[in-house]
């Protein structure tokens, strides 16, 4: 595909920028070349200055805070170094905001994906009510972090909706303190996580699911393979691509997840639900200390990147070929 | 090579972004803003923009109310009001504060959170204009002041206490509020063999159970130790590990709601101010808004009678005054962006009529006008109100008297004990530990 568009892009670019009659006609050259840049500004400097404005800048203005000791109102002057970064590395609690960050990763990994290439694959399948199936699953991602967060705080207190439910079916044993026991609360978080952002995953993945041709499965169905055998070795492998584009959006979400924690918790009980974004509010906001809370922004920031450059490095190579990878290689 | 261009490329934007921060932030004192004296037809046109915390009614439209009369008694000031939820004042006026363009005026609740944003250089010091009317507003309204000036003017007071419910009271055979610690814990155990969850506590938000582990503190240090402490920003005094020891001892009797850690404060039947006003908890030590959160969680629209108000108990042997009490307020402070109009604004909210008008319509409910005290109807304010006047001082909350990095440091740490982490001594430290980012 690349190397097509790439062929045909040539001509188009420098129908006649080269050979003798450039070096004669270098006047008109000179214009087009103008104009050339002419249309480049146009085109990409409105794009370029919002970038700058409102990535570069306040990233730059981040790093620049992270040195100092600064509570936001008074003139940054405090100059700490690295003080703010080695004391978040040492603070036994972002340490252990970090962990529940990588568990919430490794979960979301280990059971989101799965479930959600199982359900997609489902909906993918011509059955009744298939429609309403798929917006009834779509449903809670269109809903907002903040009344998802309330909605499900108020069903998950003692005696409330869910342990209602747990003990009109019989299963009065399993109800917890689902969000004040401080081994528990993380995994309640994860089940509120899962039941609001799977409905993306399912949408993505039968996008994914769309692209590939029904010959393929047909001429696989017609040499005999099982339908298992067709979803193992056809259709699984054609929608890597849509897989590992979902892997890095959850990856990349897991590690800012903020919304509903902040909502439904807090961080607590005794930080028990603390991740690294909740912590970096919690400390840079409500404490007025915005120069530590912009060091732990900048570490959030750096593991994100770090984790984006590889994984765009390593696993998105292929499916990306020829746009990003050649930028960065 | 393209690749390599493009990062010299980025660190190139970071360096200039960096030097514009650095300009930013470097040029100019930050001293405290004034304007001068005079009347308020004589600054011409105005248009002051209001933050306030009342997003929902009453409030909301009780201040455009007060807001349009003003217009009419100054018709060359009129308001922008921007009503904005309370907790994102936290983030709000930090932000707002660094800008060029604060609003005129906004929510103060005094104490050292002013005296941090003071810094800024954007409040404006309203000492002349407000100097002749505000004694009228009592002692409490120091806590408004920073280094003896009025950067800020209270408009209601709090106080904070047990509400509790008299017919819950009555059912576990206690016919009169404990008045020392030890009845206290012997009510908790009448109600308990009643069938009664003895207390509501919303340690979601951590705040409320600071008010627990204060007020023990008031019990246990003496006035001048409290005040030398908070001045000084450590707790070292051996009393502040005996009010730890005290609510650890005090928790041990098992005294509040199934999964009290996960229970939000004001949102929903199921926080511990719905589990009261729904009579499912008995009291809970909390502030007088108390009454006016409540009416949103239930739908018993007869429950502010059966509510009733009594302080927080003695403590035996304690060296604190049995009758200091914990609270605070809600005022506004103005900024460098208002004029002369402001602080006469603040005077016309703080006077008698404006103060019984939002009295009445349920906007506050202790006023910091007493001459608006006749409007108050319901007992237990009434009750909470009368003892306000008995008290030997009114202990601004500790997270907002102290610093703000030191007093939120203080509540997580309270939170982390009543979860079970950590020690009375920790959570005393956690103020001198605070200040090490």
């Amino acid at each position: 595909m690349s190397s097509t568009i790439r062929e045909a892009a040539g001509p188009v670019s420098f129908p006649e920028g080269t050979g003798a009659a450039g070096r004669i006609q270098s006047r008109p050259a000179r214009r087009r070349s103008w104009r050339k840049s002419g249309e480049l500004a146009l085109l990409l400097g409105p794009a370029t200055l919002l970038f700058v404005g409102f990535v570069l800048v306040p990233i730059a203005v981040a790093v620049y805070h992270s040195f100092y000791r600064w509570n936001g109102f008074a003139v940054v002057t405090d100059f700490v170094g690295l003080h703010n970064y080695s004391f978040a590395l040492h603070d036994p609690d972002f340490r252990e905001a970090v962990v529940h960050n990588l568990i919430i990763v490794a979960l979301s990994l280990l059971i989101q994906l799965p479930l959600a290439i199982g359900i997609a694959l489902l909906l993918n399948r011509r059955l009744r009510g298939r429609g309403l199936l798929r917006l009834v699953v779509f449903a809670p991602y269109v809903l907002s972090e903040a009344i998802a967060g309330v909605i499900w705080l108020l069903m998950l207190q003692p005696d409330g909706f869910v342990d209602r439910v747990f003990r009109d079916a019989g299963l009065g044993g399993l109800v917890h303190h689902w969000l004040a026991d401080q081994r528990l609360v993380l995994y309640t978080l994860f089940v509120v996580i899962t039941w609001k952002y799977i409905g993306f995953g399912i949408i993505v993945l039968l996008a994914g699911l769309q692209g590939i041709p029904a010959e393929l499965r047909e001429a696989a169905a017609m040499d005999g393979a099982g339908s298992w055998s067709i979803t193992r070795r056809i259709t699984l492998p054609l929608l890597g691509p849509t897989i590992r584009i979902w892997v890095f959006l959850s990856v990349i979400g897991s590690l800012q997840l903020f919304d509903l924690v902040w909502i439904m918790t807090l961080g607590g009980p005794a930080n028990a639900s603390d991740t690294m974004a909740v912590y970096m509010l919690d400390h840079g906001f409500r404490r007025y200390q915005f120069g530590y809370g912009s060091a732990v922004a900048v570490i959030l920031f750096l593991i994100c990147l770090v984790f984006s450059l590889l994984y765009q490095r390593f696993a998105l190579r292929r499916d990306v070929e020829g746009a990003l990878t050649r930028a960065v290689g | 090579m393209r690749g390599h261009r493009g990062l010299a490329a980025v660190a190139g934007l970071i360096t200039v972004g960096a030097m514009l921060a650095a300009c930013g932030g470097g040029s100019g004192s930050k001293s405290s803003a004034a304007v001068a004296t005079g009347s308020v037809e004589d600054v011409g046109n105005v248009s002051l923009t209001w933050w306030h915390n009342a997003t929902a009614d009453p409030g909301k439209s009780e201040w455009e109310k007060v807001a349009r009369a003003y217009t009419k008694a100054h018709p060359n000031v009129t308001f922008k009001i921007v009503p904005i939820q309370n907790e994102q004042f936290t983030s709000k006026v930090p932000a707002a504060l660094e800008s060029s363009n604060p609003p005129s005026l906004y929510q103060q609740w005094g104490g050292g959170a002013e005296a941090t944003q003071v810094q800024s250089g954007k409040l404006l010091d309203m000492t002349p204009q407000v100097s002749g009317w505000i004694d009228q507003l009592g002692p409490s309204a120091k806590g408004w002041q920073v280094d003896g000036k009025w950067y800020g003017v209270p408009y209601d007071y709090h106080v904070v206490g047990f509400w509790y419910r008299k017919d819950l009271f009555a059912k576990a055979g206690i016919t009169q509020p404990p008045t020392t610690m030890t009845d206290f814990d012997a009510d908790v155990q009448k109600l308990k063999a009643a069938g009664i969850v003895p207390v509501a506590i919303g340690s979601k938000d951590r705040w409320p159970d600071a008010f627990w582990w204060e007020y023990f503190v008031l019990r246990e240090c003496s006035q001048d130790t409290v005040t030398s402490s908070i001045e000084s920003s450590s707790f070292d005094d051996e009393c502040f590990t005996k009010a730890g020891d005290d609510l650890k001892d005090f928790m041990a009797t098992d005294p509040f709601q199934e999964g009290f850690l996960g229970t939000p404060a004001q949102q929903g039947a199921g926080s511990s101010a719905g589990l009261v006003a729904n009579g499912k908890a008995a009291m809970e030590l909390q502030g007088d808004w108390e009454m006016l959160v409540m009416p949103s969680l239930t739908q018993d629209k007869d429950f502010a009678s059966k509510m009733g108000w009594f302080p927080f108990p003695a403590v035996d042997g304690g060296a604190g005054d049995p009758k200091a009490a914990l609270g605070g307020g809600d005022g506004f402070s103005c900024t460098s962006k208002a004029t002369v109009a402001c602080p006469d604004f603040l005077k016309y909210i703080t006077s008698a009529p404006v103060q019984t008008e939002l009295v009445k319509s349920t906007t506050i409910s202790l006023p910091s006008n007493p001459a608006a005290n006749g409007a108050i109807t319901n007992e237990a304010a009434k009750t909470a109100l009368s003892y306000l006047g008995t008290v030997s001082y009114n202990q601004l909350y500790f997270d907002q008297a102290l610093p703000t990095d030191v007093g939120q440091a203080l509540d997580t740490a309270v939170a982390d004990f009543v979860a079970g982490k950590g020690s009375s001594k920790d959570v005393a430290d956690s103020v001198a530990n605070s200040k090490a980012p």
